[in-house]
């Protein structure tokens, strides 16, 4: 691991203060913000991260977890993802974001994860993870062996010709159904991102993952109230029964009335260059029964453009067969 | 913002590019000094020498390492020690003693809950965190919840054996006793 500043910082400014002072907070950022850890000392270890100055977040009172005064969700950025699934306003009425979580990594791992290390996890890909292999989000331009590589777990929606990988997160998956917001504080001030717009496509610049600019932390993320009589889900198809990242899965949401779907949202995880929601995909259940036809419909329209590479063309149907699934679970 | 640790040591001080800081292991606090790049699992194995933590795959994916901070289960190989100043950390050896073992620790010898033991330690210290976590009561239930630890010998159904028979002991103490008894 190459050596770095250790600090923890007094106060959110100085936190902030010294991330600033890198030149990007994307891939290769020369300071980072330690919350769980549980990605970024992988990576150190890995040298895929190489931050010359850790600042420690942990003691800035940014893991509560409550309602707010206009019936938000408010989830603290260090708020840890055990305390946040178990907790019982998200037990009680964001079910599949509590599923999602519990879903991912293990106890251990999610004792140390936080809401803001999880949403900004990275890329299981193995080529990025190896610094013997060439790879365009670790060094823009060395090209992508995993195109004509090992692809099995990669993305199918949202990839570029010059990068392929899935963003891994459940949490975020559940959080985009949910409609998140995420709240960051810059030195320039706060500002509220959609988690819809958070994440950025890779392009030709997949080192360049979210919105994020130098020095942004993220405080907390709030999710809407609950719409009355919403039921949710998380499903998670993955090779092993547990400890395991998805190759599919989705948060679907609906809310019935008089025997049809009043309104539905889902998104998919697993599958995405970024976690997926298509809107269109959920007009299409709009005022129809909820019945396999429907739901198929949806689930047709949602991986509408689905680019399968060598090793993962079962994720399609997959994919399909997942949305289904999980949509019959949440009506009968 | 130099140092902002709350032993206010520089980390000059320290020694070139080292922090000092105040580590609590198994209720005893110690003044120490190192480098910011160890991790809690190499300062407890190769600072402390307290052996009984394992390093299986030092990335997060086996649970070796599993220790209990502030009375959490983690993974220790993928937690800074030098940012850990101030919690209370448990390992194996502060659990229990070979005279006066833990009843997790008893329960593994007499179900036979282990074939090379490697695992073993990581295993023993979430077994003890479950016993205080939300799990339900099957054996699946327990499976979930303790697949973050990984055996390579298989002793998977004594480990669930142990786990189980220390829940219920449990549930009869917490009982209450009948009238007379
Ligand atoms: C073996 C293993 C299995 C796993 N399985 C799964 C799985 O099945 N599903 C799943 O979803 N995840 C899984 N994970 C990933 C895990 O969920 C993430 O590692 C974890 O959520 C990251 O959170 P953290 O707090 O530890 O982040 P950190 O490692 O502390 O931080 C991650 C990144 O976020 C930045 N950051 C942190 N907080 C902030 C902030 N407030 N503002 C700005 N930037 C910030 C850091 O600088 C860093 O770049 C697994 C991980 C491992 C090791
Ligand atoms: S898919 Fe993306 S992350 Fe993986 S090797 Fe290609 S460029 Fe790198
Ligand atoms: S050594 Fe820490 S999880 Fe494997
Ligand atoms: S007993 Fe050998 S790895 Fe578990």
């Amino acid at each position: 691991m190459q050596t770095f500043d250790l600090v923890r910082a007094s106060d959110r400014p100085a936190a902030i203060a010294a991330g600033a002072e890198s030149a990007t907070a994307q891939q290769g950022a020369s300071v980072r913000f330690l919350a769980g850890g549980t990605t970024l000392i992988d990576l150190m270890k890995l040298g895929v991260e190489r931050p010359e100055r850790v600042v420690d977040i942990n003691r800035l009172g940014l893991d509560e977890i409550r309602k707010a005064e206009n019936g938000d969700l408010f989830v603290g950025a260090t708020a840890r993802n055990s305390d946040l699934a178990h907790h019982p306003l998200v037990r009680a009425d964001y079910a599949a974001l509590s599923q999602a979580i519990l879903a991912g990594a293990s106890t251990q791992l999610r004792n140390a994860a936080t809401t803001a290390g999880n949403l900004l996890q990275r890329t299981r890909c193995m080529y990025f993870r190896d610094l013997a292999s060439a790879c365009n989000k670790r060094k823009p331009g060395s090209g992508c062996p995993a195109i004509a590589g090992a692809n099995r777990m990669l993305a199918i929606l949202g990839t570029s010709n010059a990068c392929i990988a899935n963003n891994p997160s459940d949490m975020a998956v559940a959080m985009l159904a949910y409609d998140a917001v995420v709240h960051v504080q810059g030195v320039a001030g706060g500002r509220q991102i959609p988690l819809a717009d958070f994440y950025v496509l890779p392009g030709q610049r997949p080192d360049i993952e979210t919105m994020l600019a130098p020095g942004e932390l993220i405080t907390h993320v709030t999710l809407p109230p609950p719409k009355t009589g919403e039921r949710s889900v998380y499903l998670k198809l993955r090779d092993r029964a547990s400890y395991e990242f998805a190759l599919v899965s989705t948060a679907v949401a609906v809310t019935l009335a008089d025997g049809k779907i009043a309104n539905a949202r889902f998104a998919l995880g697993g599958v995405g260059a970024r976690p997926w929601r298509v809107r269109k995909a959920e007009d299409v259940l709009r005022g129809s029964a909820p019945d396999e036809r429907a739901f198929r419909n949806a689930a047709d329209t949602c991986l509408d453009g689905a680019r399968p590479q060598s090793h993962n063309g079962f994720k399609i149907e997959l994919a399909k067969r997942c949305i289904v699934h999980a949509f019959k679970q949440v009506t009968s | 913002m130099t140092s902002l640790f709350d032993a206010a040591v520089t980390a000059s001080d320290a020694g070139e590019g080292r922090i000092a800081i105040k580590l609590r292991v198994n209720g005893q606090e110690r003044e120490v000094s190192i480098d910011p790049r160890m991790t809690l699992l190499d300062y407890l194995r190769d600072v402390l020498h307290l052996t009984g933590t394992k390093k299986g795959c030092d990335h997060g994916q086996c649970g070796a390492c599993t220790i209990h901070i502030n009375g959490r289960r983690m993974n220790s190989c993928l937690a800074l020690a030098a940012a850990h100043a101030g919690d209370e950390i448990t390992t194996i050896e502060g659990l229990g003693t070979p005279g006066r073992l833990h009843p997790m620790q008893a329960a593994f010898l007499e179900n036979d809950a282990y074939q090379c033991g490697y695992c073993t330690s990581g295993q023993i210290m979430s077994a003890v965190a479950l016993l205080s976590e939300p799990c339900g009561a099957s054996d699946d239930d327990v499976r979930e919840f303790m697949s973050g630890n990984i055996c390579r010998c298989g002793a998977y159904p004594n480990i669930i054996r142990a786990i189980q028979q220390v829940r219920r002991d449990q549930q009869k103490d917490a009982a209450p006793q009948p009238a007379g008894a």
